[in-house]
């Protein structure tokens, strides 16, 4: 797998997905800087009452969004009006902000988060196969500990690549916390991470031989 | 440092990953499991300058059972039994959050009774596991009474446990909707009672434990895991709360009905290794307390389980729920795609996040603070490997 990637690495990530590169939909929120100020208040409201449990909204094509709640809105907005149509916005449900961007732009867009918006660590770094359209993605998960208003918000940083040439830059130099995720990525999906020390087998048996087993094609025998 | 990467370099690739070192008289490599005794089912290798870690590679996966491609190939429900082999002794906290998942994207609601009941299983679940890994905790430090006091009272959790669910150990009591019966006759006082003679244990066990010189010694100041590096390096549970963090996951995102219990998240700020091994007795003690409450709030009668339809299909979308486990937030991802059987499940578990400061607390350290500082790090090798 080594081998592979080696050979592959002049070539960069120019592939841009097709369902990032529809615009943005605005979630109503893009001018609305002024309530990122004030939410700070309003949270402390907000964040312990449980959330309703409503159907969550679908992913890619988000039809009939619900309204963000007024902190979400405020986090929404930051958000957009730094990077406007780099990035594609997806609310999901109170709580939980998704963004789509382009590979290229995915470390530009991490750093802010980090810096300016005190998202400080990773929880996970899940991929997904999607073999209808040939692409894999790649979302991460977003906490923070140091700002207690955000403790109960997950954002999910989410990329997608080609799945005949899966390879992202790394995040490791923004987010120290996904050297292990990144490295389990790497073996079970099979995305390469440009910059990442040990694109390696981490979890896996020493001696396997096939391919990346979250991919799938890959069948458990007899199933 | 430097030196052992140069002679890594230099070395013959001999295939993926094997590689030829040159030999040093100065380093000696030493070999940490994956068979016990002392790391459970885990394997790191470390090199050792005399008495110095000067190098340390985690290597899991030696129970890696491919929990998250088992999940593609069952429905929501039978999910369940082989979503709790991970951590055996947690199992009710790690079907809690896969429960959750599931709740959002089938998009149901669990009555209020079943709510309560669920709690006080995860908070009896938690403690168990907690004296268990107290008992290898004191074990390991070479402290057998720390071994035999926990595993004893680990019984009367045990055995609470066993009359609210039917099995001592694997109890697949969270089911999305609910839980799968209700509590017996008679147990809210079995219960009070028990937690009144824990409490008294508890005083017990830091007296005899936590307040033996050898192991003050032993533990104090030793692998020192500042505040900065703990968020940076994404930690959580213990020793995310030993390093100064008040994080608890009941208490930033409530779920269920631990918005209505009253407690305090318990979090010391002395970043050593007996910090990390403290703040889980702090975390009992806790726990008796939202026990008390939740058995005290709970309604006497209404239903335990919201119907399901059988076979449920999940809402195309994703979710994202997280609960405090013994080792920290547990989290499942789960991409649903409209069909009964889960399109992704990825599972975030406290103790893969937790292993990535051990080679920063290990290398610089003696061989001899190894045992405390790798088990204060609340790692538990099935859960990590999935």
């Amino acid at each position: 797998m080594s081998e592979d990637s080696k050979k592959n690495k002049s070539a960069n990530t120019t592939n841009s997905p097709s369902s990032i590169s529809s615009p943005p939909p605005k979630p109503a929120a893009t001018n609305n800087q002024s309530t990122t100020i004030s939410s700070s208040t309003s949270v402390t409201k907000a964040s312990p009452s449980p959330p309703p449990p409503k159907p969550a909204a679908t992913t890619a094509v988000a039809k009939k969004e619900p309204d963000p709640p007024i902190f979400e809105k405020g986090l929404v907005g930051q958000i957009s009006s730094r990077f406007g149509d780099k990035v594609k916005v997806i609310y999901i449900r109170p709580l939980r902000i998704k963004i789509y961007v382009d590979p290229i732009n995915i470390v530009e867009v991490a750093a802010f988060l980090r810096d300016s918006m005190a998202f400080d660590h990773a929880e996970s770094v899940a991929g997904t196969d999607y073999p209808k359209d040939n692409q894999i993605e790649v979302s991460y998960h977003l906490g923070s500990y140091s700002k207690a208003d955000l403790g109960a918000h997950i954002l999910l940083l989410a990329t997608r690549t080609n799945r005949d040439d899966a390879r992202l830059p790394t995040l490791i130099n923004v987010y120290k916390s996904v050297e292990y995720h990144e490295r389990e990525t790497f073996e079970m999906l099979g995305v390469y991470f440009e910059g990442h020390p040990r694109n390696e087998r981490f979890l896996l048996p020493e001696d396997w031989a096939d391919i990346p087993p979250l991919r799938k094609e890959f069948r458990i025998k007899g199933r | 440092m430097a030196n052992i990467q140069d002679n890594i370099d230099q070395s013959d690739k001999l295939g993926m990953e094997i590689v030829k070192e040159s030999p040093d008289d100065r380093l000696m490599t030493l070999s940490v499991g994956p068979q016990h005794p002392g790391s459970g089912h885990f394997r790191f290798t470390i090199k050792l300058d005399g008495d110095y870690i000067v190098y340390c590679d985690p290597d899991p996966g030696y129970v890696h059972r491919g929990e998250e491609k088992m999940c593609e190939y069952r429905n929501f429900i039978q999910n369940i039994p082989h979503l709790e082999r991970p951590v055996i002794h947690d199992s009710n906290n790690i079907t809690y959050s896969y429960s959750l998942a599931v709740e959002e994207l089938v998009g149901i609601q669990v009555p209020r009774r079943g709510q309560f009941i669920r709690a006080i299983a995860s908070e009896l679940n938690r403690q168990v596991y907690t004296l268990y890994w107290l008992a290898i905790y004191g074990i390991f430090l070479g402290h057998s009474t720390m071994f035999m006091w926990p595993t004893g009272d680990r019984e009367l959790f045990i055995d609470l446990l066993d009359a609210l669910t039917g099995a001592r150990v694997t109890h697949a009591f969270n089911i999305p909707g609910g839980v799968r019966n209700d509590v017996p006759n008679g147990f809210k006082d079995r219960c009070l009672r028990q937690i009144a003679y824990f409490e008294k244990r508890l005083n017990e066990y830091e007296d005899i434990f936590y307040n033996n010189p050898l192991l003050r010694q032993r533990t104090e100041g030793v692998g020192i895991l500042t505040k900065e590096d703990a968020i940076n390096l994404g930690v959580t549970g213990s020793v995310l709360r030993a390093s100064g963090v008040p994080f608890d996951v009941r208490k930033a995102e409530p779920y269920d009905v631990y918005n209505e219990i009253d407690f305090k998240v318990q979090y010391m700020k002395t970043c050593d290794s007996f910090a990390r091994a403290y703040v889980p007795l702090l975390d009992m003690r806790e726990s008796c307390n939202i026990m008390r409450q939740l058995l005290d709030k709970m309604p006497n009668s209404g239903e335990v389980r919201a119907k399901l339809q059988p076979n449920p299909k999940g809402l195309p979308g994703e979710a994202y729920r997280r609960v405090e486990s013994g080792r920290g937030a547990l989290g499942y991802y789960i991409v649903s795609d409209g069909t009964p059987k889960p399109y992704r499940v990825k599972i975030s578990v406290g103790s893969f996040r937790n292993i990535l400061a051990l080679p920063h607390l290990l290398i610089g350290a003696k061989l001899a603070d190894m045992p405390s500082i790798y088990w204060a790090l609340n790692y538990w090798p099935v859960e990590a490997d999935r």
